[in-house]
């Protein structure tokens, strides 16, 4: 593995969007393709040429940090409020699984449990792994952890569950006095956790799992 | 693969490979991180906004935490929620409840002392019907900002909502009562039977002898309560029977049913200034005693009845020629050592003042005769006139008795000390006893008469007039009968001789035509001799023509024998 060449030793970088091979231009700091201060775009079609995905560390840090604050008021928070003739509820993410739980549904509150608990704090763990086993480098389950990545970028959006329950019901349960459900500022914050844990896989390079420095040199 | 074979065939010179271009960057890679920067500040935002929300931590001890729901129960003034209850725990005895409730930043105020919570719950009463609202929407804790700026986390919260929420316009006024009556808190107040008011909170007084109400008068028309306005109590039916016939007289329903306060002003000139926060007033039982003139100084007197006074209960009245001017406030026994009888000692409270302008002129004629002018004095000349008191019977039905001042002819000379504590009143035996008095005498005079010779002697009289009876009887009647025998035989003879067929009837009846004729040839002969008197002495002429005609109708009184 380590006798195979890859582009980078060639000295090539290819265009992903109209598939020029171009190289490397040693010597110049914009064209050298070493990955620091890098300028390169495509002769023939303009798109920018890069190794790896643009600033992937930092931006999946940054989204992944943005994404896990966001995730504290919307657990904190309550998203959702079911006000009947005689009762208003404010419901929490957890209050409702909670609910749900204890009125008997125990399939629906682990459902919801998944989508909006486990899910979202799975992929904050993952990506956090991802991100820190791949900026050290390190050769540990190389396979299962590009496994991993696929996988949290299949469930990503699973996560949005709950904010499409919460806006179903606010349209459909609309009975004036008897019964209503309106969304509260804690959907909100849940669906930008969401999208932004979303973002954040999305500008994760899995490549970068592969860029070992010890078995590359 | 087949790739692989094609750039394995044709490997093109690295050199070939075109160049890329250089392409500057528009963005810096760090404009990334603004990113979390942002929901970092979001999340800052949202806790010090939170922390600014965060006010005040109180706990509220209730008796029972029916109806409240930690968590939801909100906090509510003036309908605004000001707070929410956190947690509800029993206290360390089991007494009560324990109400943590997290007050708003901006409901600082309410954590001072003198706020009052209560919980808000349907309350449906005889007064009305209040937090409807809550049967829907849950119960909710009322809450009411005090004056004070002392702070305060711990408070007891009230079971009933407060009458008057405070810095409400209008003013509080303490009444004082006998007794409670009907009214509770919330009880209305009314002025010309309109509400203006209502009862806010009632207390035993310190001594226990009477009752405190605090009744709140709102604004603007506490003006109308004056410096003597009279209050009563509104509640119940006041049926009166007066000389104009059957007067009922109640203030509205749910007065009637609730109980209720009203207040006037009394007519005639009075001081209509308006009262001061927290005056003093009186409650009166009704209206007639509200509007009458002030009773002035009570008097106690005392009174010693040596008869029974059955029908004397205490609050009887005391009149005065038929003026009430007081009641009874007591009625004992007492033992007499001399005289071995058991008087009874009548005590009771009067009111000269209710005498009006009458007690005024004694006072002045006291006066004018240089004498104290004291109730003493004025009353000890009154019976030396013979003014007594007496137990009389107000009414037959129940024997209720009352006790009448009043002057009695020819009353008993009575020793009266003016200076004598209490002031006791001679008394004379009533209306009814003194009837009872004289029924007693002719019962002792019929006692006296001596119904068993009196019997004796009607006995023997009567065995003698047996013995009469029995003589007539025997002798008499038969002789009797015998008699009355003789008499229907003379009777029978007489009707005998009186018949139709009589001789004697016939006899009669020829005599009487004899009679007839007689007197028939009597007239010619006084005719003849009328016209011819000479006849008399010359005889009789030849006879003319006859001319004259014999009358029709002799005169019967010579016809009758």
């Amino acid at each position: 593995m380590t006798a195979l060449p890859r582009a980078v030793d060639l000295g090539l970088i290819g265009c992903r969007v109209c598939g020029l091979v171009c190289r490397n231009v040693a010597g110049d700091e914009r064209l050298d393709g070493d990955g620091v201060d890098d300028a390169m775009a495509c002769p023939r079609c303009g798109s920018a040429l890069r190794r790896r995905k643009w600033n992937s560390y930092a931006r999946t840090w940054a989204l992944l940090i943005a994404g896990f604050i966001l995730y504290i008021p919307a657990n904190v928070l309550p998203i959702m409020r079911t006000a009947s003739l005689n009762d208003i509820d404010d419901n929490t993410i957890i209050s409702g699984v909670v609910e749900l739980w204890t009125a008997g549904s125990a399939d629906l509150a682990v459902i919801v449990f998944v989508a909006s608990i486990v899910v979202p704090m799975l992929k904050f763990l993952s990506l956090g792994m991802l991100l820190v086993s791949s900026r050290r480098g390190s050769d540990w389950a190389r396979p299962q952890r590009a496994k991993l990545y696929r996988l949290v970028e299949f469930i990503g959006y699973w996560s949005m569950l709950d904010v499409f329950v919460v806006a179903l019901l606010t349209a459909l349960v609309r009975f004036s006095v008897l019964s209503r459900v309106e969304p509260l500022p804690g959907v909100i914050f849940f669906g930008l956790t969401v999208v932004l844990t979303m973002f954040a896989s999305m500008s994760f390079d899995p490549r970068l799992i592969w860029d070992g420095r010890n078995t590359d040199d | 693969m087949t790739e692989d074979s094609r750039v394995e065939q044709d490997p093109p010179s690295r050199d070939a490979l075109p160049r890329p271009v250089v392409q500057q960057r528009r963005f810096k890679e760090s404009l990334i991180w603004l990113v979390p920067v942002l929901a970092a500040l979001v999340g800052l935002s949202l806790v010090i906004h939170n922390w600014m929300q965060t006010g005040p931590q109180i706990v509220v001890s209730f008796q029972s935490a029916e109806g409240l729901d930690a968590g939801k129960t909100p906090v509510k003034y003036k309908n605004v929620v000001i707070g929410r209850v956190k947690n509800i725990r029993l206290s360390s005895d089991h007494s009560h409840v324990l109400v943590s409730v997290a007050l708003e930043k901006s409901a600082e105020g309410f954590a001072t002392k003198g706020t009052r919570y209560w919980v808000v719950r349907p309350r449906i009463g005889l007064g009305g019907v209040s937090g409807i609202d809550t049967l829907f929407s849950g119960a909710f804790i009322g809450a009411d900002v005090g004056e004070s700026n002392q702070s305060q986390d711990e408070f007891t919260g009230l079971e009933a909502p407060p009458a008057v929420s405070h810095g409400a316009l209008g003013r509080s006024f303490v009444l004082h009562s006998e007794d409670l009556g009907s009214l509770d808190v919330g009880s209305p107040v009314y002025y010309r039977r309109i509400q203006v008011g209502q009862v806010a909170s009632y207390k035993l007084d310190a001594d226990g002898k009477g009752v405190s109400l605090q009744i709140f008068v709102d604004g603007p028309n506490d003006r109308f309560v004056t410096a003597s306005s009279r209050f009563w109590n509104a509640s119940g039916v006041d049926l009166s029977v007066g000389a104009n016939g059957l007067k009922l007289n109640t203030q509205s329903l749910a007065a009637v049913l609730a109980g209720g306060v009203a207040f006037q002003d009394p007519p005639g000139p009075h001081d209509s200034t308006p009262a001061p926060q927290d005056t003093s007033f009186q409650l009166f039982d009704d209206r007639a005693t509200a509007m009458a003139p002030p009773d002035g100084e009570p008097h106690y007197i005392r009174m010693r009845f040596e008869q029974s006074v059955r029908g004397l209960a205490v609050d009887a009245p005391v009149e005065f020629l038929g003026i009430n001017i007081g009641k009874v406030v007591s009625v004992r026994l007492d033992y007499d050592r001399k005289m071995q009888k058991f008087p009874v000692l009548v005590g009771a409270v009067v009111y000269p003042k209710r005498l009006g302008s009458a007690y005024d002129k004694l006072e002045a004629l006291a006066r004018e005769r240089g004498e104290n002018p004291d109730l003493s004095r004025t009353i000890g000349r009154l019976i030396a006139h013979g003014l007594r008191a007496q137990a009389r019977t107000g009414n037959l039905l129940t024997g209720q008795l009352y006790v009448a001042l009043d002057f009695v002819p020819h009353a008993a000379k009575a020793t009266f000390d003016p200076d004598a504590k209490p002031l006791t009143i001679p008394t004379a035996p009533g209306s009814f006893d003194k009837l009872q008095e004289q029924m007693a005498n002719i019962v002792d005079k019929l006692d006296k008469v001596p119904f068993d010779s009196i019997g004796k002697h009607l006995d023997q009289s009567l065995a003698g007039l047996d013995a009469t009876l029995k003589q007539v009887n025997g002798q008499t009647l038969p002789a009797f009968k015998h008699t009355l025998d003789g008499v229907q035989q003379t009777m029978g003879s007489a009707n005998e001789a009186l018949s139709g067929d009589s001789p004697l009837q016939r006899n009669l009846g020829a005599t009487l035509e004899q009679v007839q004729r007689m007197a028939r040839s009597l007239r010619v002969l006084t005719d003849y001799l009328g016209g011819h008197p000479e006849a008399l002495l010359r005889g009789r002429r030849a006879d003319s023509p006859p001319t004259v005609q014999a009358p029709p109708n002799p005169p019967r009184q010579e016809d009758k024998p």
